[in-house]
């Protein structure tokens, strides 16, 4: 029985496809997630009802009340505020890798995919030798090295993650750049740049979205557990990966939520933004 | 009981009834049969002939069982007198046996990651129980009939390693390791050059007549079909729109559909002033209307009488043809088109 | 032909292996301030430990050549000493290593057993199960390990109570105990990922013509999975699979941390916190040229299983 599962028809696998088309309600939530947490990430020390930095050793790991819904934290400043504030820092390393390594790898995956030959094998050898990087490594190690912070980390992973982004680009330019409007654009005597400014990437753009969305999950998935280990955001900075670090002897207390709900947006966001990702490669993948 | 039997007397092999078949697609039923009947002999072949969508390659999945799950069928398909919807287990197993398929395009069809030798005898060591060395003797024996010398060295190649040719006819001769009584080819030279083409085309028909076996030959070719067969079946919009004798199909044929094919293939002989190409698309089964006949859209000889009701198979000249028109269209419609 | 893709490929990862020990060791001239600034963290120095340290790592000599000389003896195992604790590098990592392996092995096993097993079992039965196991996995995709870290101990260690949450335990059954829910934790994002990958490789596989060749020749239902589906399918589970247990050895270092655990990585980032930079360097040597060999064996793995293979990289 599981077997006729693999007897579609040409008609099945067309249902298939048609099924992408409907918009669905996860996909809208997730989209929304994600322009609440951008908002709350650039409105953020606006929102909060109380200060964020604020020590209050009187108050620590006191629960949920009327007037501070989440409770305070280790050292006594109220979960809500910090959480509201720490989208900040959560938010920006992400976009910092995502900036970075989709604008390398777009670079080096058309170049390699344009100039081909001698450019490509090199560009590919060359990312392939840095593929051997775990980015989690590297940005512990730079953080050793250059002190902790944001700026070390965020290089490191843009580092280890390029490759992947531009060994993906550059499939998707090599495709691009066997159509016949290419040719044509180049007999009519237009320039390299131009062609793929003009013409190669935005018909790429689809891809290079899809894999930007995802790709800023995977950067906050890394950066919060660099500040988790305090390589990254040091405390006492409000950040969600910080925070779940500074609060957790309060699960063992019986007070999880500090560190619980710093976890939990961390996981809400990165799980939007992996959503929405996927959906946007469908759907791009199934225009072609 | 339309079966379109040319030639009375003998007990069919296969013998297909009012098929009507229907796929479950984007959650209702598709038709992609519809009263669809033939019969085969032994040791006949007969070609099935239809452009994409007419339903060809599915009638031969349902005869072989392979159509997907949710498919509604109605109608019988009978093979050696058992009915072959209600098998099971070893009936089922030894169905499989006596009825071999062969299918279009060799390397989708063969695992790329197990050697030929493994491919071929499978069947044989799973369900005969055949031990690996005597199914492997019998393997090179067939691959020698269908005319690969080195059978031993080919044994423990990947399908990769060989030409799209060489695994056609290694498919054969895996389909009559079982000795199957019919063989399905569906399209079996399609995805091959011109010059394999008659290579593998040989050798089925040698094979035929060696071992009586009996074949449905598909093709979208007419002339192909044609070549080999002795009966041919048209097909269109999942109807079954003439069966007539092979000889006479290409040069009296009693459905416009039938001309209209022959005649979109330009022939060496005659003399055309243009390429004569059937206007329109072909209709799928569920496209097809229900109270008119489906060609009527791209029918030179579209009348009112068509846009009435969907025509049935009438018996003319030992064939049979799904044309209201047919008796007066008759002996006209190869004429007209060379005009 | 098989060959010699797979020596380009090894050669490759070699090459990657040298790079990449060419960065770790340049890091103490990357660090601001000069090399014996670095090795020692910014702490002040007596003289002849300052002494030492330049003539261990040659300073006086050209840096290719201390480069030469680091690589050399990393090779025969001296990592150097550690400025914190004086002691050896290489003695330091052997006390440790043993519990990022386990942890690394353990991890393992439950993904390979729980993803792919999860993965078959939903790519072969469309239904209740096979929706479950989408939705789960689509949640827990996005899970990274230290959250889920101190989910499950908040669940099974504080309210639970059936595992401990701290520390490395004593005795093999003791240690396996204090093991399971890192271990859990770490598998926990790498799990789905296996699962979905090995679910839509089933899926895949069990669509493709072959196996209808294989059904209309009445091969039974269990041989065709098994010699057909798993078998062709088990080529990119393989790949996925060796990938994420390489990531692995990079994320245990968190999961070390949550649990308190003794191991390589919980011990890198305290190295890297206090400017150890002799001993995250000896670690991050260890752990990348680890990371290689398993993707070698990935790529070996690869080879043997698709005959199709001959050059070109592995996709």
């Amino acid at each position: 029985m599981s077997v006729g599962a693999g007897l579609a028809t040409g008609a099945w696998r067309r249902y298939r496809a048609g099924r992408q088309r409907r918009v669905s309600p996860l996909l809208i939530i997730s989209a929304a997630v994600i322009v609440a947490a951008t908002f709350v990430a650039i409105a953020g020390p606006l929102l909060a009802p109380y200060n964020p930095d604020l020590p209050n050793l009187s108050q620590y790991f006191v629960g949920s009340t009327p007037d501070h819904l989440l409770g305070y934290d280790a050292q006594g400043r109220d979960v809500l505020s910090r959480l509201l504030v720490g989208a900040r820092t959560s938010m920006i390393g992400p976009l910092g890798v995502t900036l970075i390594c989709m604008t390398l790898g777009a670079l080096l995956a058309v170049t390699a995919a344009w100039r081909g030959g001698a450019y490509d094998a090199v560009i590919s050898s060359g990312l392939d030798i840095v593929f051997a990087f775990p980015g989690i490594l590297l940005a512990v190690l730079a953080s050793a090295v250059f002190g902790a912070g944001l700026v070390a980390p965020v290089l490191a992973l843009s580092v280890a993650y390029t490759p992947y982004v531009a060994r993906v680009l550059r499939g998707a330019a090599l495709r691009e750049r066997a159509q016949p409007y290419i040719a044509a654009l180049e007999v009519q005597g237009a320039s390299a740049t131009a062609i793929c400014m003009r013409h190669l990437i935005p018909n790429m753009l689809h891809l290079i979205i899809a894999q930007a969305t995802t790709l800023f999950g995977y950067a906050m998935v890394d950066l919060a557990a660099i500040s988790y280990l305090g390589l990254g955001i040091q405390p006492p900075a409000a950040d969600w990966g910080v925070m779940v670090s500074e609060n957790q002897q309060g699960i063992i207390q019986g007070f999880a939520t500090p560190s619980l709900a710093a976890g939990l947006c961390i996981v809400v966001v990165v799980v939007a933004f992996n959503i929405l990702g996927e959906r946007l490669y469908e759907r791009g993948e199934a225009r072609r | 009981m339309n079966r379109g039997v040319v030639f009375r007397g003998g007990a069919p092999l296969l013998e297909v009834d009012n098929l009507s078949v229907r796929l479950a697609v984007e959650g209702s039923m598709r038709a992609v049969l519809h009263d669809v009947s033939l019969a085969i002999r032994p040791g006949e072949a007969l070609g099935l002939v239809g452009e994409s969508g007419s339903g060809k390659s599915m009638t031969a999945r349902a005869i072989d069982r392979l159509l997907p799950p949710g498919a509604a069928v109605t109608g019988s398909i009978r093979f050696g007198g058992r009915d072959v919807m209600t098998l099971s287990g070893a009936d089922l197993k030894r169905f499989r046996g006596e009825v071999a398929m062969i299918f279009q395009d060799p390397r989708a069809h063969t695992n790329p990651v197990r050697r030929i030798g493994d491919f071929m005898t499978e069947a044989l060591r799973t369900n005969a129980g055949v031990p690996m060395d005597e199914a492997a003797r019998r393997a090179v024996a067939l691959l020698k009939s269908v005319g690969i010398e080195d059978g031993e060295r080919r044994l423990r190649q990947y399908p990769h390693e060989l030409s799209g040719g060489l695994l056609q006819r290694v498919m054969i001769a895996t389909a009559l390791l079982t000795q199957p009584r019919l063989l399905l080819a569906d399209e079996p030279t399609t995805a091959l050059d011109v010059t394999t083409q008659a290579e593998v085309l040989a050798i089925l028909d040698n094979l035929r007549s060696e071992l009586r076996l009996a074949m449905l030959f598909i093709t979208h070719n007419l002339e192909l079909a044609a070549a080999i067969c002795d009966r041919t079946v048209v097909m269109y919009a999942g109807q079954v729109v003439e069966v007539r004798e092979s000889s006479k199909l290409h040069d009296q044929p009693l459905h416009p559909y039938t001309a209209a094919l022959a005649a979109a293939r330009p022939s060496i002989d005659a003399t055309a002033h243009r390429l004569t190409a059937i206007t329109g698309r072909p209709l799928s089964a569920f496209e097809a209307p229900a109270e008119a006949c489906a060609f009527t859209a791209r029918c030179p000889h579209a009348a009112d009488v068509c846009r009435q009701r969907r025509p049935a198979l009438v018996e003319l000249d030992g064939g049979l043809t799904r044309c209201a028109r047919a008796t007066e269209l008759f002996g006209r419609l190869k004429v007209e088109l060379h005009a | 032909m098989r060959l010699r893709y797979f020596v380009r490929r090894l050669a490759m990862l070699i090459v990657s292996l040298l790079v990449a020990s060419f960065v770790i060791f340049a890091a103490i001239y990357l660090a601001p301030g000069n090399p014996i600034a670095a090795l020692s963290g910014g702490r002040s120095i007596p003289p002849d430990s300052l002494r030492v340290l330049e003539a261990r790592y040659h300073l006086d000599q050209p840096f290719l050549v201390q480069y030469w000389f680091w690589l050399t003896n990393a090779l025969h195992g001296n990592l150097g000493i550690s400025i914190t604790l004086r002691e050896n590098v290489s003695d330091l990592i052997a006390s440790r290593i043993s519990t990022t392996a386990g942890l690394v092995l353990y991890s393992s096993i439950l993904i390979i057993a729980l993803g792919v097993g999860l993965g078959i079992l939903s790519g072969l039965r469309p239904g209740l199960l096979d929706t479950s196991v989408l939705v789960i996995t689509a949640i827990s995709a996005s899970l990274p390990a230290f959250v889920a870290a101190i989910v499950l101990i908040l669940v099974f260690a504080v309210q639970l109570q059936w595992f401990p949450s701290i520390g490395n335990g004593v005795g093999f059954l003791d240690q396996v105990k204090h093991l399971t829910l890192p271990a859990f934790a770490l598998a926990v994002s790498s799990l789905a990922i296996v699962a979905r990958v090995t679910r839509s490789a089933i899926r895949e596989e069990a669509r493709r013509e072959h196996v209808q060749t294989a059904v209309s020749r009445g091969i039974p239902t269990a041989l065709l999975i098994w010699r057909h589906v798993l078998r062709n399918a088990a080529i990119p589970i393989t790949t996925i699979s060796g990938i994420t247990i390489a990531s692995l050895i990079a994320v245990a270092a968190v999961v070390e941390v949550v649990f308190g655990l003794a191991g390589l990585g919980a011990y890198l980032v305290l190295s890297a916190q206090s400017k150890d930079l002799a001993v995250v360097q000896g670690i991050s040597l260890l752990l990348v040229t680890a990371f290689v060999a398993v993707n070698v064996l990935v790529d070996v793995l690869y080879v043997v299983l698709d005959p199709r293979v001959s050059l070109g990289s592995r996709q």
